[in-house]
């Protein structure tokens, strides 16, 4: 029984990075905008937490950080896709090319280094509750962030007249500009909540799931959670399950390395990539519905006329 | 608060598609004076150290050839790619394919001697990366996969391939346990080009023979004038008869064979056997060759020797000055937004806009003006 809640545990930790940074590209995505950037803000997310928590020893400054980190980053894409109109999916690699490198560069000092772990959450009686408690009660914060993030992303995408108005401009940001809306300050917010996401998400590699800085060790998580938007057909709670889904190959292939399964360990390791291609081949081969769901001006860029 | 506005050109700018490229290097001098100087070092002596010690003799720019050619091979390929506006971004995977194709004979025949050895590898090498280049371009015109997912993927798989291989079957049984295969026999090295100045081997050769054969191809051949066609429309391409999954195959073959042939060529050339790691990422640097090149083959040669340079730089002030040679990684990512920033110049004016209202509306004023004229 104890085993099955470790493991079950340890797939919502290895989910949650997945579901936040895919939740935040999701936002940017719904508003038009392509940015591959995802895994270079979550790497520069994990240097600056790791960072910040080392520096001050407090967690919590680092995740606050991360944060920041993250949005800050990703402010240079959209100053470059959206005043500047360039290409997207060029400016999104360059973006992370530039932050694989720059964290490389900046988390010199911090490898070897001991990092300051996020305390999961722990309520006197009820987390000790035999399975639920732990599950539900005793898991780290940024969980539970993830989780709502996820159900206010819904609401406000679906149940709000801004998120309304963000669907129409990624469908058609001509017709939205057409109608007085601000189509490029729209987008601006959508980024940068895509960049604070990938932060964050970033964040809870270097201070939850490994607490320490290992050169990058997002190891194509931002890649993936790109991959998840697609496979949710832009849709909120399809990223969760697709997240955990993805959480559960990726712990499923460590403890199969664990349990010495005679298959090489790089075999197992290639799994989650491999998932991933099987997975996005099976959702575009239905043409109609990827049609139907994609965010019709995605990847164009955008310049107002006067 | 300031705002950017970019007024569109009547035509596009000769003058910035000229000079952009150079504004943009003028532009990471500039940001890369500000970060040495963050760093605690005098810009002048980084720079000193990082662009010019490097080149100053002639061994040295034979290093540097060694870096370019993965480089400009690879860029050459990705560049016609992206002319179509399709996206293989996981050059350095079929890179690692082309390395590994190509040292099936070396490795598994180490008996197997003489001139066809150096011949055949190369093809295979080019066969490994055409094949491995050939999984997104299958999966996205059978299912429209998007491609730019699964060749980045396939990357990871190629890593993990190669890691496996030189640490089970193919390590060498008299390597004292390190993962690696065998170091290649004589007639399985790449030569060098002039081994008394320097180690440059034949891959410049063929990246400088790939350059002016795809710019041959692009300007003067009817399938470059496809590429183009179907990259900047392809409603129009369709109608002049042009497939458009003959050209996805098409490009993703082409670019997966040169990348497998600098796979091979660097394995063959500069190392002399498989190890772990076989690139120092260069299968992604050279997307930023390809865009600072202007996805021009003659420019990607130019942009391949600057990108050389930064890795040779990154080494020498990691030495010099006991900075992180991850500074390469920063100056090559800047060297790419300064780019595609530039790159905007091209086509439209940027105005800067917000700084007092009255003139702002002056300006709008003035603007308007001409504007009457041309619509009478």
């Amino acid at each position: 029984m104890d085993i099955t809640v470790n493991i079950l545990l340890t797939i919502a930790t290895a989910a949650t990075p997945l579901l936040i940074a895919a939740i935040g590209e999701l936002v940017v995505e719904r508003s038009g905008v392509l940015n591959l950037g995802v895994e270079g803000m979550m790497i520069m997310g994990a240097v600056g937490g790791f960072g910040a928590g080392y520096l001050t020893g407090s967690p919590w400054i680092g995740l606050l950080a991360a944060i920041i980190v993250g949005a800050l980053f990703s402010l240079l894409f959209a100053v470059m896709t959206l005043s500047l109109a360039t290409n997207q999916v060029a400016t999104g690699l360059s973006l992370t090319l530039l932050g694989l490198g720059l964290s490389g560069m900046i988390g010199t000092s911090f490898v070897g280094q001991p990092g300051v772990r996020l305390p999961n959450l722990d309520i006197p009686v009820i987390s000790s509750i035999p399975v639920v408690g732990r599950l539900i009660f005793g898991q780290d914060p940024v969980f539970y962030i993830s989780i709502a993030l996820t159900a206010a992303v819904m609401w406000f995408l679906f149940r709000t007249r801004t998120g309304l108005t963000l669907r129409s401009i990624g469908d058609s940001h001509t017709s939205a500009h057409a109608l007085g809306i601000k189509v490029i300050r729209y987008r601006y917010l959508a980024v940068i909540f895509g960049g604070a996401c990938a932060g964050l998400a970033g964040g809870h590699l270097s201070l939850v799931y490994t607490p320490q800085w290992v050169e990058n060790m997002s190891a194509g998580r931002g890649w993936i959670a790109l991959a998840l938007v697609v496979f949710a057909s832009w849709r909120p709670w399809r990223v969760l399950a697709g997240a955990y889904i993805f959480g559960a190959v990726w712990i499923g292939q460590l403890h199969a390395q664990a349990f010495g399964i005679p298959v090489p360990s790089q075999f197992l390791s290639s799994l989650p990539y491999l998932a991933t291609i099987v997975v996005l081949v099976l959702i575009s081969r239905n043409k109609r519905l990827t049609m139907m769901n994609t965010p019709a001006s995605l990847g164009q860029p955008f310049v107002p006329d006067r | 608060m300031m705002r950017i506005e970019l007024v569109k050109r009547p035509q596009r700018s000769a003058l910035f598609s000229v000079l952009s490229p150079f504004i943009a290097f003028a532009l990471t001098m500039i940001a890369g004076g500000i970060m040495f100087a963050l760093l605690g070092v005098n810009p002048l002596d980084a720079f000193n150290i990082y662009f010019i010690q490097p080149i100053s003799e002639v061994w040295q720019l034979h290093e540097l050839a060694i870096k370019a050619a993965p480089l400009i091979l690879i860029a050459v390929g990705l560049s016609v790619c992206y002319k179509a506006n399709i996206w293989n971004i996981g050059a350095e995977g079929q890179f690692i394919f082309g390395a590994i194709f190509g040292s099936i004979i070396p490795v598994l025949f180490p008996q197997f001697e003489g001139p066809l050895v150096i011949p055949l590898m190369l093809l295979l090498g080019m066969v490994g990366g055409a094949f491995y280049a050939s999984i997104p371009a299958f999966l996205k015109t059978r299912f429209s996969t998007n491609e730019i997912l699964t060749s980045l993927m396939l990357v990871y798989v190629a890593q993990l391939f190669l890691d496996w291989l030189v640490r089970g079957p193919w390590r060498d049984p008299e390597g004292h346990g390190f993962p690696q295969t065998i170091q290649f026999g004589d007639s399985a090295v790449l030569p060098e080009l002039m081994p008394d100045a320097g180690r440059a081997n034949w891959g410049f050769v063929f990246a400088l023979v790939a350059a002016v054969a795809i710019w041959l191809m692009m300007s003067r051949m009817l399938k470059g004038f496809e590429v183009r066609v179907l990259g900047s429309s392809p409603r129009a391409g369709r109608f002049a008869g042009f497939g458009f999954n003959r050209m996805v195959f098409f490009t993703f073959l082409l670019s997966g064979a040169l990348a497998g042939l600098a796979g091979i060529s660097e394995v063959s050339g500069a190392i002399g056997q498989l190890q772990p790691v076989i690139s120092p990422g260069y299968g992604f640097t050279a997307i930023i060759v390809a865009f600072l090149g202007r996805l021009n083959p003659l420019g990607i040669v130019a942009a391949g020797l600057v990108l050389a340079l930064t890795y040779l730089g990154g080494e020498a002030v990691q030495s010099a000055l006991g900075i992180s040679d991850k500074v390469a990684r920063v100056f090559q990512g800047m060297l790419l937004f300064f780019v595609l920033g530039c790159d905007t110049l091209i086509h439209y004016r940027i105005r800067l806009i917000g700084m007092a209202l009255t003139k702002a509306n002056g300006t709008a004023q003035l603007e308007a003006a001409p504007k009457l004229e041309e619509a009478r």
